[in-house]
């Protein structure tokens, strides 16, 4: 996303299905996708990593990763965002919607010299070089060793510096008293929460729930693995395709990116 | 003689019925907590040690857990809610008889775990996003 780009407020309808319907066909059709000339991508379902065994710390070996292929992403399709509120419990209302919790949300970019336009999930990009972790006054705001940036809301004091912080607007903060959350997902008011990338579901060896849900619905827009393992999928499509960080130019080196933009 | 021997009886008797009465009401003013073990004997230390250190046995594993990542240790906020939940509501707070709240407030010691836990067990949340959700429309990145 350069500067180039400018966002442009527009509703999410239902425009993008038969855009949709195309890609899935065309996955389905033989499981061999051309993404440009010479360069063939097998369709390979994304198989969930071992657990980790109980007992066993986050390793700095592993770096959990995600790519998004804007190209399959539909303007209008919010099945990850929806994912994504069911599994973390995100189901409270809010008296004014800007205070809504967003750990996942869809954003249509535009080129304005072009008129080029894209779809992308913007979440947590979970830097190597997180700005959150670096102004939390408190230490709540922190790095696993496996690459996921965490809020640990047992120290979080609500200052809300890391939401300033973030290039990415990808934290909220909770106003409000809550009582219908997940058992594996604490939330609480008063503390700044992001996405996690589904830790209680990576540590048990699944996927986050948005990429599921892309996987399972036929999208295959979204890609989750170790970026450390040469052999995972992710680490083979990087090196193969061109992708993008979102502001590379901050040097955060995120474990996010994007491919199309 | 007799006779004052006989006042002297129903005085004492009086007096030992009037004290005993008075330590009835006296441990009636403070209610002992009621206790509920809905599966005694499973518990992961005995009651003496997890009475006085399950406080400190919780902050570690939250330490290990959220900072670490180390999964399935032997003791766990929800290990604990899966075994003490009420039979009757599924919870450990909601009244002075379910299991965290009645020793609580018996030591008016205040509970922040439930401020973000789930304090019922096995609990699934079945509420989805409102319509209105921030994420699901094109709201501003």
């Amino acid at each position: 996303m350069s500067e180039h780009h400018i966002n442009t407020e527009k509703d999410s309808g239902n425009g993008g299905a038969s855009r949709r319907n195309f890609i899935g066909a065309v996955a389905a059709a033989g499981g061999l996708a051309a993404i440009a000339p010479g360069i063939h991508l097998v369709q390979v379902s994304q198989a969930n990593t071992p657990p980790r065994p109980a007992g066993e710390a986050a390793s700095k070996a592993v770096r959990w990763g995600m790519l998004i292929d804007t190209t399959k992403c539909a303007s209008g399709c919010t099945d990850c965002v929806k994912a994504c509120a069911t599994e973390n419990g995100i189901n409270e209302t809010v008296k004014d919607a800007r205070q809504g919790s967003q750990w996942i949300r869809k954003i249509d970019i535009k080129e304005v010299k072009t008129g080029r336009t894209h779809s992308l999930p913007m979440l947590c990009q979970h830097c190597a070089n997180p700005p959150c972790v670096d102004v939390c006054p408190t230490g709540a705001s922190m790095k696993r060793a496996d690459g996921i940036v965490l809020v640990d809301r047992h120290i979080c004091i609500g200052c809300r510096y890391c939401m300033m912080a973030c290039p990415y607007k990808a934290r909220s903060f909770v106003h409000q008293p809550l009582t219908e959350q997940n058992p594996e997902v604490p939330r609480g008011q008063g503390c700044v929460e992001s996405c996690t990338f589904c830790v209680h579901r990576v540590d048990k060896g699944q996927i986050p729930a948005c990429v599921e849900t892309c996987t399972k619905e036929g999208h295959n827009a979204m890609l989750f693995g170790d970026l450390n393992d040469p052999n995972s999928e992710i680490s083979r499509r990087v090196a193969q395709v061109t992708t993008t960080q979102v502001r590379a130019d901050l040097k955060l080196d995120l474990g996010v990116r994007y491919q199309g933009i | 003689m007799l006779r004052t021997f006989r006042l002297a009886v129903g005085v004492l008797s009086a007096v030992a019925a009037l004290v005993t009465t008075g330590a009835v009401a006296g441990e009636s003013r403070v209610p002992k907590p009621a206790i509920t073990i809905e599966n005694p004997g499973k518990c992961v230390a005995p009651v003496e040690e997890m009475r006085r250190n399950h406080m400190d046995m919780l902050k570690h594993t939250r330490d290990k857990t959220m900072r670490e990542g180390v999964r399935g240790m032997k003791t766990s906020l929800n290990g604990c809610i899966e075994c003490h939940a009420s039979k009757k509501t599924g919870s450990v707070l909601g009244s002075n008889e379910n299991f965290c709240q009645s020793c609580h407030a018996y030591a008016a010691v205040k509970l922040d775990c439930w401020d973000c836990h789930q304090p019922k067990a096995n609990y699934k949340a079945t509420g989805t996003a409102p319509a209105d959700h921030p994420g699901t429309a094109g709201a501003k990145p």
